[in-house]
């Protein structure tokens, strides 16, 4: 055991820290779930890849940095102590690119990375459908078998995609073989389709999420022709394809412990500039969301060992999920009760207050993720 | 970077769970409860045969020269036993408040077991083991003291967990005593800071332990209990709870390990640390034992059940080494969060 960096693990700490602090706006950007936030947001984008920054974890031949996921660490925790922006492309770098790296074809990685690296091209979801929240394999979008155009035919309804409506792509599962009878059959005969969302037949409409950013946007997709090229892993073999991705989501890659670290960071800050100091249960509150985060980068900091090590990360990623979309919220309504009467008010804590509501909603509702620890962690039987 | 620990130091756990398994099941715990020490003298004798009861104390002493780091893990399978005997107090506190001491020639009789040592070093004045020990370490905050047990005067008191029943010191404070300074151990306020330190961490490993136990426990026991026709370990809501149990432990693990390692490594940051393993170890054993006491329902609730010696060993170590409020004022104080006090700012 040793919980040190290495000289060179500083090293890329520090090349991070010193360019970060030059580069990163002095004034935070509007946000970039709306269309005017999210353009500001697409110019910071372009300067991180520039600078070989949008994509570190990947090979260097795609825009990366071969970062391992130590660097990684290091990377998003000083992203977050400077205070950079929110990343907008994070959909397609840590869901969609993992999945590609996994499953796709040399033709694909070639042809899509380097344009989502760069920021050219922008993914976004498109696995729930109004009747397919926590269900997802119920879902009913079609796709349709096209022999002589050789493609296939989409058709139905996504929705809660995130940023679909400023986003250039999308990603998600469609049904192209109909579903067995029984209930443990039901995940098969699913495809992972790539989409632009200019292809003739695609309509979006963005609507807003509860803090009110149109953030989120219904896709429509009728007879929209997608070509075989676009298929990301074996044609009814989507469920295990896409599964990959929401193991990377709700895992490490979107929530790193730097997030956290930065925001009981600022929460100090908050703290300190409170007229007339903190009391002694706000302090001892302090003490515990620092006792929340810590536990999360002790806990992220043996995981990513053992994943260097081979282990698969499994179930295990459910309780990484429920363990930092709980602490998001705490770290929020501690800095609303900071806040005092400011709280009235709209600014960065109370609109990340309730952006941190959805934590235990999407990738998978908290209630899921208990399901998923409690059958395949302790081996309790199924009962859905 | 690496987070895990080595070939040996796992090898050394897995061996060490195994004597418990053989040497400390629940009727050894339940003896102790019953008042009968027998079986936790063989234990001990077979704890000190395998090495561990030296496990700290230096080679040249006849010990193995290990570290807290390389037996956290051991201590975490004595407490997942709920071992009836002073592993913590005598392997770990005194090994290290002996070692370079006045009194180091008494090292060899950790080593084969012979030491059985009680601590009181909270300012309680409860002694725990009773019955068990014959050395008693006390401190009175400046100095701390190594003394024989007939020279010890105590008084027996009723304990919430039998299994680890306690006296009273009498006729504090110690340095009063007649034969003090022949049983004076350590003054020095690092050296006994640090035995303090290395006490809390062995005690939040032995709560990690406990917590596992009981959580797997429970886990069996709901998916063979049934109710309504089928095992109750079907019903979401204690699978929830249940999840969430699990939750606690494994986010309370990584904090338990990572502090052995400042403790071992001595760095600036390990009084907090091992303070916070010790607040998180608490209150995932105490979130577990609420929650298997749940699920065994009615079939919980009875000194009949194995159970409550769990229950009653996780109640007896939270509140033991280190209470949860004095850690977090610690922790308050080392994030220096303290100084923003209302207090603090009016200065």
């Amino acid at each position: 055991m040793d919980l040190t960096y290495s000289a060179r693990e500083e090293q890329f700490r520090q090349e991070a820290r010193t360019w970060l602090q030059v580069n990163v706006p002095a004034q935070p950007l509007p946000s970039g779930d709306t269309r005017s936030g999210f353009a500001e947001h697409l110019h910071w984008e372009r300067h991180l890849f520039q600078a070989g920054w949008s994509v570190v974890s990947w090979p260097r031949e795609y825009g990366g940095r071969d970062a391992d996921l130590w660097q990684w660490l290091i990377f998003e925790e000083e992203y977050y102590r400077a205070g950079a922006p929110q990343r907008v492309t994070q959909n397609g770098i840590f869901l969609l690119a993992p999945t590609l790296f996994q499953f796709g074809t040399e033709e694909q990685r070639d042809r899509i990375l380097p344009r989502m690296a760069a920021a050219d091209d922008l993914w976004c979801q498109a696995w729930s459908e109004p009747g397919a929240g926590s269900d997802l394999a119920g879902l009913i979008s079609r796709a349709t078998r096209d022999d002589a155009a050789g493609g296939w035919l989409l058709n139905g309804q996504k929705t809660w995609s995130t940023r679909g409506a400023f986003c250039t792509h999308a990603f998600g599962l469609f049904r192209s073989a109909a579903p067995a009878d029984s209930e443990r059959q039901r995940h098969r005969g699913l495809t992972y389709f790539m989409v632009p969302l200019d292809a003739p037949g695609v309509t979006v409409r963005g609507f807003s999420r509860l803090d009110g950013d149109e953030g989120f946007a219904d896709l429509f997709f009728s007879d929209v022709f997608v070509p075989d090229r676009d298929v990301l892993g074996a044609v009814h073999d989507g469920w295990r394809v896409a599964m990959a991705t929401t193991g990377s989501e709700r895992g490490l890659t979107l929530r790193s412990p730097g997030r956290f670290r930065a925001s009981f960071e600022r929460l100090c800050d908050l703290a300190r500039s409170r007229p007339g100091g903190v009391t002694e249960r706000l302090a001892d509150r302090l003490v515990s969301s620092w006792l929340d985060v810590e536990a999360y980068a002790r806990y992220t900091e043996q995981t990513v060992t053992r994943i260097v090590d081979g282990v698969e990360l499994g179930a295990q990623s459910s309780l990484n999920k429920l363990h930092w979309s709980e602490l998001d919220i705490s770290l929020h309504e501690l800095a609303l009760e900071l806040l005092g009467p400011q709280a009235v008010l709209d600014g960065p804590w109370t609109k990340g207050y309730q952006f941190s509501l959805s934590g235990p909603i999407y990738a998978g509702t908290n209630e899921i993720q208990r399901d998923i620890a409690a059958e395949r962690l302790l081996g309790l039987p199924r009962s859905r | 970077m690496r987070f895990a620990f080595s070939q040996d130091q796992l090898a050394l756990a897995e061996g060490v769970g195994a004597v418990l398994d053989d040497r400390c099941p629940p009727s050894v715990v339940r003896s102790v409860w019953n008042g009968e020490q027998e079986p936790a003298q063989q234990l001990w004798l077979r704890l000190a045969d395998i090495g561990l009861l030296g496990a700290l104390v230096p080679e040249a002493d006849g010990g193995l020269g290990l570290t807290e780091l390389d037996i956290v893990l051991c201590l975490e399978e004595s407490g997942r036993a709920a071992v009836p005997v002073p592993l913590v107090e005598t392997a770990v506190v005194a090994a290290r408040l002996l070692a370079g001491s006045p009194q180091a020639e008494r090292l060899p009789a950790v080593v084969d077991g012979e030491l059985r040592v009680s601590v009181a070093l909270d300012g309680s004045g409860l002694l725990p083991w009773s019955g068990f020990w014959n050395w008693a370490l006390v401190g009175d905050g400046k100095a701390v003291y190594l003394v024989p047990a007939p020279e010890c005067p105590v008084e027996p008191v009723s304990a919430v967990d039998r299994a680890r029943p306690m006296a009273e010191l009498v006729g504090m404070p110690v340095e009063a005593w007649p034969s003090a300074d022949r049983y004076l151990l350590s003054d020095d306020p690092r050296r006994i800071a640090l035995a303090r330190q290395s006490g809390t961490l062995a005690t939040a490993a032995q709560l990690i332990g406990l917590a596992e136990r009981m959580l797997s426990m429970t886990v069996h026991y709901v998916k063979q209990r049934q109710q309504f026709g089928v095992p109750i370990g079907s019903f979401q809501a204690l699978k929830h709870a249940l999840a969430n149990a699990l939750l606690a432990v494994e986010m309370a693990r990584p904090l338990v390990h990572a502090a052995a390692w400042a403790h071992v490594q001595d760095t600036t940051s390990a009084g907090r640390d091992v303070a916070a393993a010790k607040i998180r170890a608490g209150e995932a054993a105490g979130r577990v034992a609420r929650t298997a006491l749940q699920c065994h329902g009615g079939m919980g609730y009875t000194q009949e059940s194995d159970l409550h010696l769990w229950l009653k060993r996780t109640w007896a170590l939270q509140a033991s080494w280190g209470q949860p409020g004095e850690l977090r004022a610690d922790i308050a104080r080392a994030l220096g969060i303290q100084s923003l006090g209302s207090g603090g700012r009016n200065d």
